[in-house]
């Protein structure tokens, strides 16, 4: 498998504080990734520093590389807007627009300039379809999202996210707020989303990593610990804290 | 004393203040509406004052009022929204910034009558624009910014990060995830916020009489052409409004119906200040569930 994501000697800090240590790591193209350890390990914060997202905190330092695509993406000449345009996020909370279900999925297109109504129509159609929500609301487009069950406000987030066409799809505990049901329902539509995108999934959830990816990263205290096939790393794990963290031990 | 006497003590106590609150305001408004209600006629509305005769009305210190509001807004919301966009969004957190807010803090706290007599240093006499309109309005955007800025910044922070950060990661520059997101959501809060400061410049009588001064010329209420001395909608008059109107005929009224026409341009006064309040609330209501598209 190609590797779409290489983490070359990562290094970052919150002010004094170092969130990361030393993290290389290179992420496989079109297939799924998670992230799991305790609060705090700083998964997430890896999550976020591969679409810039960890920029709008104060005082954040980044030192090693970040490569996407072979491209370096913190070095100067790169465009964040772009990056993010490429690298898209669904996060723990759903958080859509206070807005219709129709603009919260056009939002993100029409405000990278396309105007044309059809072509607009075709986009939310098509997004909402990828995130299996096109059945269940396509006759009340205009309808507030808010007006959504929480499961369906996620799904809309990921719908809202792939409208504009990204190659990678970050998710943050995307599921951790939601009931069992909505749960299985996102894992069913991530597991098709693999073959069209690479996703990075950071989760609470052990057994979720298990169930839904092919590669598992395993971090503790800033640093991987491990990172091998997610089938490797549940029932044989090489480092002695890994085994004790998926057999419930700590965390 | 247990636990539940006391309880009971404190809602009591804390139901008595409120009911005097109320019957305060209630009172306040009562006087005020009952003693000028009956004065009020289309006639009194729209004619003009008489200086020693009785019968006079408060026409164009009405349209004064309304139109110095005007202006007023024109140079408030501008400076305001972009005032409050800069603090909530890209002001970094560190001295300046905080010595900028201390001082939109002192600012609108100032005493009105000081504000006039800035206005009246500065505006009227420094840079020449004489007792007008124009002064006026400098002065009450002086006394009024303050809050605009503050309305801005508060509405903006009202939106939840989540939001924000959903925007942002979708690869929208933070400018459009400002007006596209951002203000759309805030609108509500600004808007009431800008509408309640139009009640309060409305209100305004000390700040303005150094600036605007105490007389209004004659009006021609045929020319609308602002550049015409006459015209009411020339901005470099002067214009006496309603609230100086008021303090000024029960200060020095020689007409014999001052008393009258005191109560009455008070009632509408406040019942002006009262509309601004109720369309105020209807208003931030409508534009949430158009904005939000909750039917």
């Amino acid at each position: 498998m190609n590797s779409i994501i290489e983490i070359k000697d990562l290094n970052l800090y919150y002010g004094e504080f170092q969130a990361l240590r030393n993290i290389s790591l290179e992420i496989p193209e079109k297939a799924i990734t998670a992230f799991i350890g305790p609060s705090g390990c700083g998964k997430s914060t890896l999550l976020r520093t591969l679409n810039r997202m960890n920029d709008m905190i104060p005082g954040t330092r980044v030192e090693g590389t970040v490569s996407i695509a072979g491209r370096s993406i913190y070095s100067n000449d790169v465009d964040v807007e772009t990056l993010r345009k490429r690298v898209g996020m669904v996060f723990q909370q759903a958080n859509p627009f206070p807005k219709s279900i129709y603009d919260n999925v056009a939002y993100g297109p029409r405000l990278h300039g396309i105007t044309d109504r059809k072509r607009l129509d075709e986009i939310v159609e098509k997004s909402l379809r990828s995130a299996v929500l096109w059945h269940e609301v396509k006759d009340h487009l205009k309808r507030s999202a808010l007006s959504m069950s929480g499961g369906q406000q996620q799904r809309l987030c990921i719908a809202r996210a792939l409208a504009v066409e990204p190659d990678i799809l970050l998710m943050d505990e995307s599921t951790s707020a939601l009931d069992p049901i909505s749960t299985l329902k996102i894992e069913e539509l991530v597991q098709e989303l693999k073959n069209r995108y690479t996703i990075v999934m950071v989760t609470h959830n052990m057994h979720q990593a298990a169930r839904v990816s092919q590669q598992t990263v395993f971090f503790l205290g800033g640093e991987v610990v491990e990172y091998s096939e997610t089938k490797q790393l549940f029932s044989n794990p090489t480092d002695k804290r890994t085994e004790d963290y998926i057999s419930g031990r700590f965390g | 004393m247990n636990a539940k006497t006391a309880d009971k003590i404190a809602t009591a106590v804390i139901i008595a203040v409120a009911a005097f609150i109320v019957l305060l305001l209630i009172g306040l408004l009562g006087y005020i509406l009952v003693r000028g209600l009956g004065h009020i006629s289309f006639d009194f509305l729209t004619s003009a004052p008489e200086t020693i005769r009785a019968g006079g009305g408060i026409g164009p210190q009405l349209f004064n009022s309304l139109f110095l509001l005007v202006l007023t807004m024109l140079i408030t919301i501008p400076l305001g929204l972009g005032a409050g966009i800069y603090m909530s969004e890209y002001a970094p957190v560190n001295r300046v910034t905080a010595f900028i807010r201390l001082v939109v803090e002192v600012l609108s706290s100032f005493p009105s009558i000081v504000v006039g007599l800035f206005g009246l240093l500065i505006f009227v006499n420094l840079f020449e624009f004489g007792f007008s309109l124009f002064s006026g309005a400098l002065a009450l955007t002086v006394f009024n910014l303050p809050l605009m800025v503050r309305i801005t910044e508060q509405g903006l922070r009202s939106v939840p990060q989540a939001q924000k950060e959903a925007s942002l990661a979708l690869g929208l520059t933070k400018w459009k995830t400002i007006t596209s997101v951002m203000l759309p959501i805030a609108i509500p809060v600004i808007l009431t916020g800008t509408i309640l400061a139009a009640g309060r410049v409305f209100g305004e009588a000390a700040a303005l009489l150094f600036t605007a001064g105490m007389s209004s010329p004659r009006l021609d209420f045929s020319d609308w052409n602002p550049l015409h001395d006459v015209s009411p909608l020339n901005p470099f008059r002067p214009a006496e409004t309603l609230a100086v109107h008021i303090w000024k005929i029960n200060s020095e009224g020689l007409a014999p119906d001052a008393p009258e026409i005191a109560a009455g341009a008070s009632a509408v006064l406040i019942l002006t200040v009262l509309l601004f309040n109720l369309v105020a609330r209807w208003l931030g209501r409508y534009m949430y569930r158009k904005f939000t598209a909750i039917k």
